[in-house]
């Protein structure tokens, strides 16, 4: 599933919308995601998942065609991690279980 | 780093004040886009959102593991694990608003 296609699900769920506005809606949704993110906070949604950022310090790197060294400057990376309840959706199971 | 924790009530209130729509209808649609997602990954299929980033099922095959507590051996199922890659777009715009705020503490 692409952007377009989520967008195009969920207007058809909400007929009174424009078009428009839920693409709208869906780009507030995940822009609001990464503003938080980049900003300094981190996004937790319950049984979605949880979106947070790790620091990776300067290195020293090496262009593994020459072997030469090259400095790799600091840098935030965002990260994912899978919520409970998906991660077991994926697996099959509904959540009747525990564990 | 003092970050706050954002919940899908802050997404709902972004939906509120950025597009004017009610607050309870802005929380069933922030819940709607979550559940559509989760449907197409519980499906197996992968879901991409451009400028954001995308998501997508990875099949794990069964492997040995260890009881950290025991040190016994327990084999480890296969299974299926989501793994997100963020896009370029979204990379960079954490990273630099990031390094801003290093900057200026």
């Amino acid at each position: 599933m692409i952007k377009s296609e989520l967008i195009q699900k969920i207007a058809s769920a909400n007929p009174h919308l424009y078009h428009r506005d839920v693409e709208r809606i869906v780009n507030v949704i995940f822009d609001e995601i990464v503003d938080a993110l980049a900003r300094g906070d981190r996004v937790e949604l319950r049984g979605f998942g949880a979106f947070t950022v790790k620091h990776r310090a300067a290195r020293q790197g090496r262009n593994p065609r020459t072997g030469s060294p090259v400095p790799v400057e600091e840098k935030f990376v965002p990260f994912f991690k899978t919520g409970k309840e998906l991660r077991d959706r994926l697996n099959g199971d509904d959540g009747a279980t525990n564990n | 780093m003092a970050g706050k924790t954002l919940t899908r009530a802050d997404l709902a209130e972004a939906v509120v004040k950025k597009v004017g729509l009610p607050r309870n209808e802005s929380q069933d649609l922030v819940e709607l886009v979550l559940s559509e997602i989760s449907l197409n990954l519980a499906r197996g299929d992968s879901v991409k959102l451009s400028s954001f980033g995308s998501f997508g099922i990875r099949q794990k095959g069964q492997r040995v593991g260890r009881n950290p507590k025991t040190g016994k051996e327990v084999p480890i199922t296969p299974r299926k694990v989501l793994v997100f890659r963020p896009s370029n777009i979204m990379k960079d715009r954490i990273n630099s608003g990031r390094m801003r705020r290093k900057a200026a503490e």
